[in-house]
């Protein structure tokens, strides 16, 4: 906006004194990098999800609905008729679920991380989103690695319950849905944590007051003004856990114990060893497709939303 | 400032013990395996005494040579064109009214940060197979260099958005060229979302791996591919060592981004 009325005088140039047309050409090469090397790639996964696949990998220039075909049905070996089969579809439900869980889990750390870290004095709070920030910026493979090691059968986190006699044996914490659920709150919760405060922050902490005069208590207060004021940030923070949640791969395939584990190993694997590149374009296609309905879905809420307020 | 009565009002129990346990969760893992890379003896289970054997031995690893000399060279150069395509964007995006299809455009600068990695990774891979670029270096390049634009953008674009246009409309009217006025004025006011927008594309670029596992090709080896493969063979001491050593540099890496945008919001 700044710019925008410290340029009102100058109808042809932008302060720097650029033309529309040279910004234009500033513009073009980082829109036409982006364009060519992950527009285009995107164009050929959907192109490819509706072609043949080849023996060897790679496909075969033919058009087919075989790879949409295989998240429904298997053929029979004998009888060569489609069978419907769940195990794709159950993937698909899987990682959907594993996704939320991870993101309730984070919002349940996150919101009162969050919260506590906007209430405290001003000179503390950029040391604790510091501190909130750094884990993100580490290597996800090393912070999955690292969790892996404390989680291990004969990992330390095993060693110390069996060292206060808490437990008898080894739990079996790694290799399971559970540890998969575990890494992905590790990796994502910061996303949760910084909109959230950055909400907070901004909220105007008389409404509690005002809600403490009109004889609310605490958890009414939070529940009735706190929370509905600072959605936005829950929701961005929400969106930002669960949609790497959907796509992750590291999780699931360190972590976890198979092969065919969440959608991101699932697609992974049609390019690596089960070679059936038709099929991991579909799955890569149906994941695109969900990720952009939750992002328009929430952007079309947003909107509402920002239009209610501006009636009010 | 606050009375007590209403500092009382803000509080909630528990939510500073979460804070604690949060910190705990984020921190612990990173400590532990730092505590244990300097373990003498090969067990996990038991401490043999405090040792740098470990860092040797990956020091000393000629295939983690050839790894982070890969890695270095890959975020050099894709850190550094995702930066100077971002600056570019960046000023034709602030520098002057809206453009036509600002929004667009903003969304495709964004879109890499928006398509899930495991599609871009098989996406890319599709792309250069079908094309006929070589699998190796230069394919791992390209495809860092448009995820690290988005990167660079984000922290450049939000400094020149703070920057009003006064100084750059005083030394137009003081007859600064077009380029002078660039030179003079927008870069060095600039300078600090440019360095912290660079840093943080260099670390983005040294620690992707599933864009990088697609693309690379069987030649090229990259750091974090090179441990991905060590984890999957066994758990060695020597991958906690390597792995102290990332997170030492990523978290001097991010701590220098921050110290540098902040000292350029106070100036």
């Amino acid at each position: 906006m700044a710019a925008l009325i410290a340029t009102g005088n100058s109808q042809q140039e932008s302060a720097a004194g650029l033309t529309a047309r040279q910004r234009g050409l500033l513009l073009l090469p980082a829109l036409l990098a982006i364009a060519i090397f992950l527009v285009l790639p995107l164009g050929f996964i959907l192109v490819y999800s509706f072609l043949t696949k080849g023996t060897y990998g790679g496909v075969v220039w033919e058009f087919s609905l075989a790879a949409y075909e295989q998240f429904l049905f298997e053929r029979d070996l004998f009888t060569d008729e489609l069978v419907f089969h769940a195990s794709y579809l159950q993937i698909y439900g899987r990682s959907v679920l594993q996704a939320l869980v991870a993101t309730i889990a984070c919002l349940a750390i996150g919101f009162p991380t969050a919260y506590y870290i906007a209430t405290r004095p001003a000179a503390q709070r950029n040391m604790w989103v510091f501190l909130i920030t750094v884990p993100y910026w580490v290597n996800l493979l090393i912070r999955t690695v690292s969790m892996l090691f404390i989680i291990r059968d004969e990992g330390p986190l095993n060693s110390i319950l069996l060292g206060i006699g808490l437990i008898s044996e080894p739990i079996r914490l790694a290799y399971t849905d559970f540890a998969i659920g575990l890494g992905l709150v590790y990796s994502y919760l910061p996303f949760m944590v910084l909109p959230i405060y950055a909400a907070i922050e901004r909220f105007d902490f008389r409404l509690v007051e005002a809600g403490h005069d009109l004889y609310a208590d605490r958890w009414t207060i939070l529940r009735q003004i706190i929370v509905p004021l600072t959605r936005p940030g829950i929701v961005a923070g929400s969106l930002l856990v669960f949609i790497p949640s959907l796509g992750s791969f590291i999780a699931p395939d360190l972590l976890g114990g198979g092969k065919n584990l969440m959608i991101g190993n699932t697609i992974a694997l049609q390019f690596q060893s089960s070679r059936n590149w038709p099929f991991g374009s579909a799955a890569a296609v149906i994941l695109l497709t969900l990720v952009l309905i939750v992002l328009v879905l929430f952007a079309r809420r947003a909107q509402q939303a920002a239009a209610e307020q501006g009636r009010q | 400032m606050a009375s007590p009565q209403r500092h009382d009002l803000k509080r909630y129990p528990g939510f500073g013990a979460v804070t604690w346990a949060c910190i705990v969760l984020l921190y612990a893992p990173m400590l532990v395996i730092m505590i244990y890379s300097f373990n003498e003896l090969r067990s996990i289970t038991t401490w043999g005494g405090f040792s740098f054997a470990w860092y040797l031995k990956a020091l000393n690893n000629p295939q983690l040579h050839s790894a982070t000399f890969n890695s270095v060279v890959v975020a050099l150069v894709a850190a550094t064109l995702g930066t100077i395509l971002a600056l570019c964007a960046a000023l034709a995006m602030t520098r002057g009214r809206q453009l036509k299809h600002q929004s667009a455009s903003f969304a495709l600068l964004n879109l890499p940060l928006m398509v899930p990695e495991i599609v871009t990774a098989i996406g890319s891979l599709v792309f250069f197979l079908a094309i006929g670029i070589q699998l190796g270096l230069s394919t791992i390049i390209i495809a860092h260099t448009v995820f690290c634009i988005p990167f660079a953008y984000l922290p450049i674009a939000a400094r020149l958005q703070g920057l009003e246009g006064y100084f750059e409309e005083a030394a137009r009217d003081l007859y600064a060229t077009r380029w002078e006025t660039f030179r003079y004025v927008t870069l060095p006011l600039t300078m600090p979302g440019i360095i912290s927008g660079y840093m943080l594309a260099f670390i983005v670029s040294l620690d992707d791996f599933i864009i990088t596992n697609m693309v690379a090709g069987p030649g090229a080896t990259t750091l974090p591919m090179a441990i991905y493969g060590m984890v999957r063979t066994g758990f060695t001491p020597e991958i906690n060592a390597i792995s102290t050593m990332m997170l030492l540099v990523s978290a001097l890496f991010v701590s220098a981004s921050y110290l540098i945008s902040r000292r350029g919001a106070s100036s």
